[in-house]
């Protein structure tokens, strides 16, 4: 039985724990942020173990002014943009992607970058633009994209891009030295493509235990297990409790297309500010794939919606419980933060499936 | 046109002694029990999905909702727009479906009408359906009844109808096809009751799912549910396809199942009136009512750890049913 493995998981680390001083570690993943929610691992944990949620939801670490841009391109004639659901609410300073929308512009939810090219085929009159975020796990399907609409010769397909890497965004948090963290549960998706080498700066620079884990229950709790360990025995390294997905390697072929399309890049992150090289932007040679360039406009300052805590949120520095807004003005039907918004948002898995969002939303109907 | 539409395709089916009439309305014979009165509209798209299609589903979601508030479904209306260019053979088939189903759960189609409407967004057809039932007697549900260590029974497998329609619409084919569980409940429901248990609310989780269904139970009760994930029948296909979609299935449609609360004691007579009919195979007890304050649903993960069930928020849910 499933339950007797992570029933015997959750006493091992009980037992690994045991009399060790208060430890934080990080999920830097938005899956796994929703996974220790949804599974009700995150309940399993012992007093002494803390779990952080960092930037790992592509969502909620878009700059506002990111927003911004694309609901400014969606104003412009003979434009369709593309998106994931996620992006559709996020609110902007001019409003969302939803309410361009309902004011007219062409804005449609696509499963996959390819789709988009296709609707740019089938429609040569429109621009299309597909919303470009995520992290290392999607961005080769981006590279795909822009290489397929560079060989089929479509001239009305762009990204709005604002691709993040994971690695540089758990440095600069180590380096700012504002929230302690004892390790990292590393996300399992993303190592599938960057492989476990990757995270080498963390442990080598900062000392602090790197554990690659997958999304189901034992996964997570053996995931626990190995980082309490390396704490307790003061040997920091990375450990790949996932090999059956994550290669050493990572995806080369993956990692081929996407170092082909795209060069490393400063990044905006919402709240963190312009960390170096932890974005991606289309090399020269495929810059007309990039809406920025094709629109002439720029990525505006980044600010927080007034009163919204998601900047400290993503960074793991508060809970969502902690912004007053959360589950009072804020709430999934009417996000104010991006982590209202996002799937993975930190603030939208405490709603959903913690004890904090006891303020009950109503479905509209009970229709059979 | 519209005298040969139900001449030819709708009176062969549906035709009976109150329909035949065509008269402007269908008279109902009194009868000294209480009326529960109902009605409902269908939009769902494709209009014929694994498991059923819109006929099918206008019927079972008015035969069902009249059947958990303890009816007796004695006679329904069905009106049917029509959009132009619906290919004949696609209503003919569906008004099939709907004689078929309306003659499974033994009521007839009294009176209704149809509308032919110019082409617009390739809808094809909206039903909408109103149905009467007399209630039996000696009933009394309500969520004031229910009390500490009360229990929630579920009558089968869940998520089936809105997974079936998902895959269908997103071009998603598996090996094993997750087929719509749509299907009439009052027969099951006359089972429920002829057991001599004493059921205090019924309620058939179609949109907003089980999560819908127990959040409201908790809220009216003003009592707390805790629910076994791993008592939940779930089929391992719907289990896949949800995750493929990112969709919990608590939250997800279902349009031939129930759920019961009853007392602890009479949960054996629920489950074995369920478990005797075709469509309560699967029955099983999942959770049971505390007096734990806030209240709200908690669920007891397979992985042993806890959270809670919130009633789903109504832009994540695709227009199914």
């Amino acid at each position: 039985m499933k339950s007797d493995e992570t029933r015997e998981l959750t006493r091992t680390l009980y037992h690994v724990c045991e009399s060790l001083a208060p430890m934080s570690f990080m999920e830097v993943c938005g899956t796994h942020t929703v996974s220790f929610h949804r599974t009700g691992v995150k309940s399993l944990l012992p007093d002494n173990v803390r779990l952080i949620s960092g930037p790992g939801c592509p969502v909620c670490v878009s700059s506002q002014g990111y927003i911004d841009a694309a609901c400014a391109i969606a104003e412009f004639p003979a434009t369709t943009i593309c998106t994931y659901g996620d992006m559709l609410r996020v609110p902007g300073r001019n409003g969302s992607l939803q309410e361009k929308r309902a004011a007219g512009a062409d804005v449609r939810v696509v499963y996959s970058p390819i789709d988009a090219v296709r609707l740019a085929e089938d429609h040569p009159e429109k621009t299309v633009i597909f919303i470009a975020v995520g992290f290392e796990t999607t961005v080769g399907g981006h590279a795909a994209a822009v290489l397929e609409a560079h060989q089929r010769g479509l001239d009305n397909f762009c990204l709005l891009a604002s691709q993040k890497l994971v690695v540089p965004a758990m440095m600069a948090l180590l380096d700012a030295g504002e929230v302690h963290i004892d390790g990292f549960l590393c996300p399992g998706h993303v190592s599938v493509i960057i492989g476990p080498k990757a995270f080498v700066p963390v442990v080598r620079t900062h000392r602090k235990p790197c554990v690659i884990a997958g999304f189901e229950p034992e996964q997570m709790l053996r995931g626990m297990i190995q980082l309490v360990r390396q704490v307790a025995q003061r040997r920091p390294q990375i450990e790949n409790i996932y090999p059956a997905a994550v290669k050493p390697d990572g995806n080369p072929t993956a990692l081929r297309i996407i170092s082909d399309v795209f060069e490393p890049a400063d990044s905006v992150w919402r709240a963190m500010g312009t960390i170096p090289m932890s974005g991606l932007t289309l090399r020269r040679k495929y810059q007309r794939f990039d809406a920025l360039y094709r629109f002439d406009i720029e990525i505006g300052p980044d600010y927080d919606p007034p009163g919204c805590r998601c900047g400290q949120v993503l960074q793991g520095k508060v809970e969502p419980r902690d912004c007053p807004l959360f589950g009072n003005e804020c709430t999934p039907t009417e996000p104010i933060g991006p982590c209202m918004v996002g799937s993975e948002g930190s603030c939208a898995a405490a709603y959903k499936y913690g004890r904090d969002g006891t303020r009950r939303v109503c479905v509209s109907d009970d229709g059979g | 046109m519209m005298r040969r539409l139900i001449a030819e395709h709708i009176l062969p089916r549906l035709g009976n002694r109150l329909l035949n009439s065509l008269n402007d309305s269908a008279i109902l014979e009194p009868t000294n029990k209480r009326t529960a009165f109902t009605t409902d509209a269908f939009v769902v798209q494709p209009l014929e999905f694994p498991g059923g299609d819109i006929g099918r589903l206008a019927i079972c979601g008015t035969v069902n909702d009249l059947a958990v508030m303890g009816a007796i479904p004695t006679a329904l209306s069905l009106a049917l727009v029509v959009e132009e260019g619906l290919p004949m053979q696609v209503l003919d088939r569906i008004l099939d479906s709907v004689a078929e189903t309306a003659a499974a759960a033994n009521v007839v189609v009294a009176t209704g009408d149809t509308k032919v409407i110019e082409r617009r967004n390739g809808d094809g057809l909206i039903i909408t359906t109103a149905g009467v039932g007399e209630i039996r007697d000696g009933l009394n549900f309500g969520h004031h009844r229910v009390e500490e260590s009360d229990v929630v029974i579920v009558s089968g497998r869940i998520a089936e109808h809105g997974l079936a329609v998902l895959s269908v619409r997103n071009g998603l084919s598996f090996e094993t096809q997750i087929v719509s569980d749509v299907a009439p409940l009052n027969h099951l429901v006359a089972e429920i009751l002829d057991s001599g248990a004493d059921v205090k609310f019924m309620r058939d989780p179609t949109r907003g799912g089980l999560a819908g269904v127990l959040a409201d139970a908790a809220d009216d009760s003003g009592l707390s549910i805790e629910v076994h994930e791993d008592s939940i029948p779930l089929s391992s296909a719907a289990r896949r396809t949800a995750e493929i979609f990112g969709l919990d299935p608590l939250t997800v449609a279902n349009e031939g199942k129930l759920v019961a609360i009853c007392s602890a004691q009479d949960a054996d007579r629920v489950l074995s009136a369920c478990r005797a009919h075709p469509l309560g195979r699967h029955a099983a007890l999942i959770g049971q009512f505390v007096d734990e304050q806030p209240s709200l649903v908690e669920l007891v993960t397979e992985a042993g750890g806890r959270r809670v069930i919130q009633r789903p928020y109504g832009e994540e849910l695709p227009r199914i049913c």
